[in-house]
């Protein structure tokens, strides 16, 4: 068996140190070892979206990284974007857009938004859909999803 | 997945003697969406990996007098956010935006592509188009290889155990030249090419006569493959219709496609003739500073 190694990564703002394997991905640990299981699994093979997480400001899919590869780097997942117990604009337009049903898909959604609004803070439509092609939802539909980055984005525009 | 070691090697010097030390059942990391799939699935099952982005010249992005290095471990979102990239080897960035979604791009390299040797990766025809050369080095030295000779089939290339692939390099882009990559797929973002196209055309003062041309095709073969005989016919010849659709004609003969989910081979032969004018007639636009923006999936 290959050694486990010590990995050391800022994750959420916290310096977090975590024993490994090469061989387990990064959503492996996040939700087996540190018990953050608000980033899920859905396809484990880089389709679908649902581990979206940021590390080191881009979105990625944290199924097709290793969790030795995160060493040094900074990682945001869901856990990381209520400023305590109020929900910040995209989770609240979610929730008020009822931009999801079973909620599988969510937390990668709403990753996926963040990295948008931070690129683009009043994207189209179109821009949107583009953006967003990595994340499936197979209940809801995107139109609602779409509708709440829009209402997310201009909520931010209007408040900054 | 199956066990395996890791290595994060920060020279070239060490990277090549961790592949040696490995002696051919190690495969380098770069942004692994491929390869971190394949090995989930048991296609691979190396007995280490070498991460290779920590390591100077692979991620390398940066033009001097030789032209363009874009190192292996070069991510797709740093190709496409690059200001010399996107003013002259437009067809690299076209390639960048639609390969897989924004998080694969995050993460995927160029090189990543070029290596996995997939017949329909989007970024080769890209890099044949713009007369890429792969720098790659070994126990026994460098050697460079254009990227039209590198993949020698389905997953398969040149690379000999132990060798590494470090950058691709391209010449300096001509004055009145543009480039194109677009690829047929059924949806609009998020897919694999049913043909994928990739053109680049240099155009004389006037703008309308073409002086050069190099078209690379990919999913209608084994490999990726550098239309050479379509591109020829171009050199010296108005740039119009009439000589698009003889380019089309001289490209749709050396394909030999396969029929399979997402097309039947007579279809990936027409399309390959459609798409070759519609890249070249961009192409063109580009080199002539026409505005032209491509919008993925229309």
């Amino acid at each position: 068996m290959a050694k486990k190694r010590v990995v050391s990564a800022t994750i959420n703002g916290e310096v977090v140190e975590f024993l490994c394997e090469p061989r387990q991905t990064l959503l492996e640990v996040l939700r087996d070892t540190l018990d953050m299981t608000g980033t899920k699994e859905g396809c484990s093979n880089g389709n679908c979206g649902a581990c979206t997480v940021l590390l080191d400001g881009r979105p990625v899919v944290s199924c097709l990284v290793l969790a030795m590869e995160a060493d040094g780097s900074e990682i945001r997942t869901i856990e990381g974007v209520a400023r305590g117990s109020h929900l910040d604009e995209v989770q609240q337009a979610f929730l008020e857009g009822a931009a999801l049903q079973c909620g599988i898909c969510t937390p990668g959604f709403i990753m996926q938004t963040e990295a948008l609004l931070q690129a683009n803070p009043n994207p189209t439509e179109e821009e949107i859909r583009f953006y967003l092609a990595g994340n499936l939802c197979r209940c809801t539909g995107y139109d609602k999803i779409v509708r709440a980055v829009q209402a997310a984005a201009q909520k931010r525009l209007a408040t900054t | 997945m199956h066990d395996f070691d890791y290595e994060r090697p920060v020279s070239l010097v060490e990277a090549l003697s961790l592949m040696a030390r490995h002696n051919g059942h190690a495969r380098p990391l770069a942004g692994g969406t491929d390869l971190i799939d394949q090995m989930r699935l048991g296609r691979h099952q190396p007995g280490a990996l070498i991460d290779v982005k920590r390591i100077a010249e692979l991620n390398v992005l940066a033009a001097d007098a030789d032209g363009l290095h874009v190192g292996a471990a070069v991510p797709c979102c740093r190709i496409v956010e690059q200001p010399l990239v996107n003013q002259q080897y437009t067809a690299l960035v076209d390639s960048c935006r639609i390969i897989g979604g924004i998080q694969i791009q995050s993460r995927a390299s160029v090189g990543g592509n070029l290596c996995n040797s997939g017949p329909a990766a989007d970024s080769t025809p890209s890099l044949i188009a713009l007369q890429g050369v792969c720098v790659i080095a070994g126990p026994a030295g460098t050697r460079r290889v254009p990227v039209e000779r590198f993949c020698t089939g389905p997953g398969q290339n040149v690379l000999q155990p132990g060798e590494l692939l470090v950058e691709i390099c391209f010449p300096p882009r001509p004055p009145h030249s543009g480039s194109h990559y677009r690829r047929l797929i059924p949806r609009n973002e998020m897919d694999i090419a049913v043909v994928g196209v990739g053109a680049a055309v240099e155009l004389d003062e006037s703008g309308r006569t073409i002086r050069a041309a190099r078209i690379g095709l990919g999913a209608v073969a084994p490999t990726p493959l550098w239309a050479e005989e379509a591109g020829a016919l171009l050199a010296g010849q108005p740039a119009d219709d009439v000589q698009f659709a003889r380019a089309a004609e001289a490209a749709r003969k050396i394909v030999s496609p396969i029929t399979d989910m997402r097309g039947t081979r007579e279809y990936r032969i027409h399309v390959t003739g459609v798409l070759v004018q519609r890249v070249l007639r961009a192409a063109v636009a580009r080199a002539r500073g026409e505005a032209f923006t491509y919008l993925p999936g229309h």
